[in-house]
């Protein structure tokens, strides 16, 4: 009860609003854990790079976060909205299994990894390993991708509108990149396959609900060529 | 007359110490494979360990307290650095980190039993949490891994304590591996990973790399879980002395350290035998640590790798250890390297199912391969029945009862009416190389070596 009185109710049981410049960053989160109690829209001021900003939220609540975040904002995140209106530190959305995490400005390192799924939108660009051990998230991304994006991705789709970095996909198994742009280098064990119908129409839904307006038809598909699935003493670990 | 001794023959062959028959063993296999050896539990070479020390039981200077009268308490608490619920154990020995996937769903499930019913903890792995465990286990504490298998908000939420996992003493500095015979459809599915592959996860943190991250990281933790579970930061041991440290700042509430002697159900010989050092020098560095940063008793330790008796148990504590954790023993109380195993109410012979992997009771290490005799390290539908839940909880918590009495036996004897109350005092070294390590002088004398 103390941090619902404490956060300032706009309209009560609908919307609240928490200034991290005068409040701690545990009163948020644990109203967002504990408090909701109906409410359905959250703003949060004066972020400054706060790090851990609304992590394991399990509720069907919209976050505003006005400004940048630090580390791991969204981390593990089920059912919430999450609307970053600035740049994000390592590890937006981490862990993540369903829900949404929209950054409107640059995201940096390890943007989604290991998320198993909802979708991760960086209208700009991310930094290095883009979706690491992602595992069914998807992400779509506006700009361009740093080195080793989708490192070891499990499952999941990542859509790159600019560019990929080198060593795009490498060790990658079920999941799926599409890239616009250039790609650097391909990381072992990934290639381009041929766009299908059924690529076309999945990517095409995933650009929508970004709301990305690129025509499917100019993105490439990167997927695992599979040749590291199994031990193999012919291999020469030439990867 | 008797035919003369022809020893005069065998006289002549003389094996050469550096290219010894497993030397040249090794090297015929790796020319003829190209390729090096995977394989199970620990390291097997001889390395100074805790039956290197002995106690110093009362006598005159001490007195002594009754064995069976006189009360010795067990009781362990962990996590008391920030957590609001921290883990509160009837004894200090715990059940290490082992995978759903290395191990059956059986198997996770007798640990889970024998543990609650003994009140101690057990710790999930490399595959995330089971039902059966989180079900069977009243304390279970939930691994935070570099490959992340199976690792979501639900169960983090569902844990009582979340363990950081940087390194295991069998490989620090190497992820997990799972060959794909184990990677059935249920493992498969819980690691999001195609049916058979085989699977090598990653070393490193997908979203951290250091100790200023990891941090963050650890916050990240609390505030998820409201700061109600203790955090644990477990490492492989190598330079103890400054992980300890820089895990205390990072924030960890409980510590694990586990030596080189720890088990793995996959990895390569060379790793095992040759990256990491003995438990013993482990925990006195760790202590150390906990010391030097006036943290002991603030944070605790947990010592892993090669526990395997109450002995073991009471030194690492007399050394500083708040509580142990073990693996391959409590594997072994479960009928590991046993030659039979006991189905359906009858006690059946394994010996030929060890002969057809190539190995025998005792000398089996081949827990990589799925196809475990005694149906422990298995995902085969066939041989995990081998291991009966039931029985196999019967079995552990027998073997953990053992430990406890010899543990409250030793503690006794030096006049302790806490385990926790053994001290470094106690314990004196039988090698030169065990009191170097472990700090300890050397019997009969007050020579520490290096002091
Ligand atoms: S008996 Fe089973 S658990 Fe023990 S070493 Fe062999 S395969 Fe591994």
């Amino acid at each position: 009860m103390a941090s619902l009185m404490n956060a300032m109710v706009d309209t009560p049981a609908i919307g609240a609003t928490f200034d991290l410049a005068t409040q701690p960053l545990r009163e948020l989160n644990r109203f967002l854990h504990r408090d909701l109690a109906g409410t359905r829209a959250v703003r949060v001021l004066n972020p400054d790079g706060a790090h851990n900003i609304a992590v394991g939220v399990d509720a069907p609540v919209d976050v505003d976060i006005d400004g940048h975040a630090g580390y791991y904002a969204g981390g593990m995140n089920k059912q919430a909205h999450i609307t970053i209106h600035g740049n994000t530190g390592p590890g937006v959305g981490e862990g993540m299994s369903s829900g949404a995490i929209h950054v409107k400005g640059f995201a940096s390192v390890a943007a989604g990894a290991s998320a198993h799924g909802g979708l991760l939108v960086i209208d700009g660009d991310a930094s290095l390993r883009c979706g690491i051990s992602m595992k069914g998230i998807d992400i779509v991304v506006g700009g361009s991708v740093g080195d080793y994006s989708a490192f070891m991705a499990q499952a999941g789709t990542l859509v790159i509108c600019g560019d990929a970095g080198d060593g795009l996909g490498d060790s990658l198994y079920e999941a799926v990149i599409y890239v616009r742009g250039s790609v650097k280098s391909f990381g072992a064990d990934a290639h381009e396959e041929p766009m299908s119908e059924a690529d076309i129409a999945a990517l095409g839904a995933l650009l929508k609900a970004a709301g990305m307006s690129h025509d499917p038809k100019t993105f490439r598909r990167v997927a695992s060529m599979r040749g590291l699935y199994h031990w193999n003493a012919d291999a020469n670990q030439e990867y | 007359m008797n035919k003369p001794v022809e020893f005069h023959k065998c006289m002549q062959l003389e094996e050469s110490w550096g290219y010894d028959r497993k030397t040249l063993d090794y090297i015929h296999n790796a020319s003829a494979h190209g390729l090096y050896e995977i394989r199970g539990l620990g390291a097997k070479r001889r390395v100074p360990h805790f039956d290197d020390l002995v106690f110093l039981g009362a006598s005159l200077s001490r007195y002594a307290l009754e064995g069976y009268r006189e009360r010795c308490d067990t009781r362990t608490v962990l996590g008391t650095r920030f957590a609001s619920k921290p883990i509160e154990l009837a004894i200090p020995i715990t059940i290490a980190g082992m995978s759903f996937g290395a191990l059956s769903a059986n198997v996770k499930e007798a640990l889970g039993r024998a543990a609650t019913d003994m009140g101690t903890s057990t710790t999930t792995g490399d595959g995330g949490m089971t039902r059966e465990e989180r079900q069977s286990s009243k304390t279970l504490i939930y691994q935070c891994l570099p490959s992340r298998y199976g690792f979501n908000p639900d169960d983090v939420r569902r844990a009582d304590a979340i363990e950081v996992v940087i390194g295991q003493g069998a490989k620090p500095g190497g992820g997990g591996m799972l060959l794909g015979q184990k990677v059935n459809p249920r493992v498969a599915k819980m690691r999001t990973l195609p049916e058979g592959v085989d699977q090598r996860s990653a070393c490193r943190h997908p979203d951290w790399t250091g100790p200023d991250d990891l941090t963050i990281k650890i916050q990240e933790l609390r505030e998820i879980t409201d700061w109600e579970k203790p955090i644990y930061v477990k490492v492989g041991a190598t330079r103890t002395l400054h992980d300890v440290k820089l895990a205390v700042h990072a924030g960890a509430d409980v510590i694990v350290v586990d030596g080189m002697q720890g088990g793995t159900a996959a990895t390569q010989t060379v790793f095992i035998e040759h990256v990491g050092i003995p438990t013993l020098a482990a925990v006195r560095q760790a202590v150390q640590a906990l010391e030097e940063l006036n943290m002991k008793d603030t944070v605790q330790l947990i010592v892993s790798g090669g526990i395997r008796t109450g002995a073991d148990v009471a030194k690492a504590l007399a050394m500083g250890a708040d509580a142990v954790a073990i693996g391959q023993g409590v594997l072994m109380a479960l009928g590991c390297n046993h030659d039979s195993y006991f189905q359906n109410g009858a006690q059946h012979s394994a010996v030929e199912d060890y002969a057809a992997l190539g190995t025998a009771p005792g000398y089996c290490h081949h827990c990589h391969t799925g196809k475990c005799p005694v149906g422990v390290t298995t995902q085969d539908a066939v041989l995990e029945q081998r291991l009966d839940p039931a029985v196999g909880a019967r079995h552990v918590r027998n073997y953990l009862k053992t430990l406890n009495m010899e543990l409250t036996t030793i503690a006794r004897a030096c006049g302790k009416q806490d385990v926790h109350h053994l001290e470094r005092e106690d314990l004196v070294a039988l090698t030169v190389e065990a009191a170097a390590m472990a700090g300890q002088p050397l019997a009969g004398t007050d020579w520490v070596p290096g002091r």
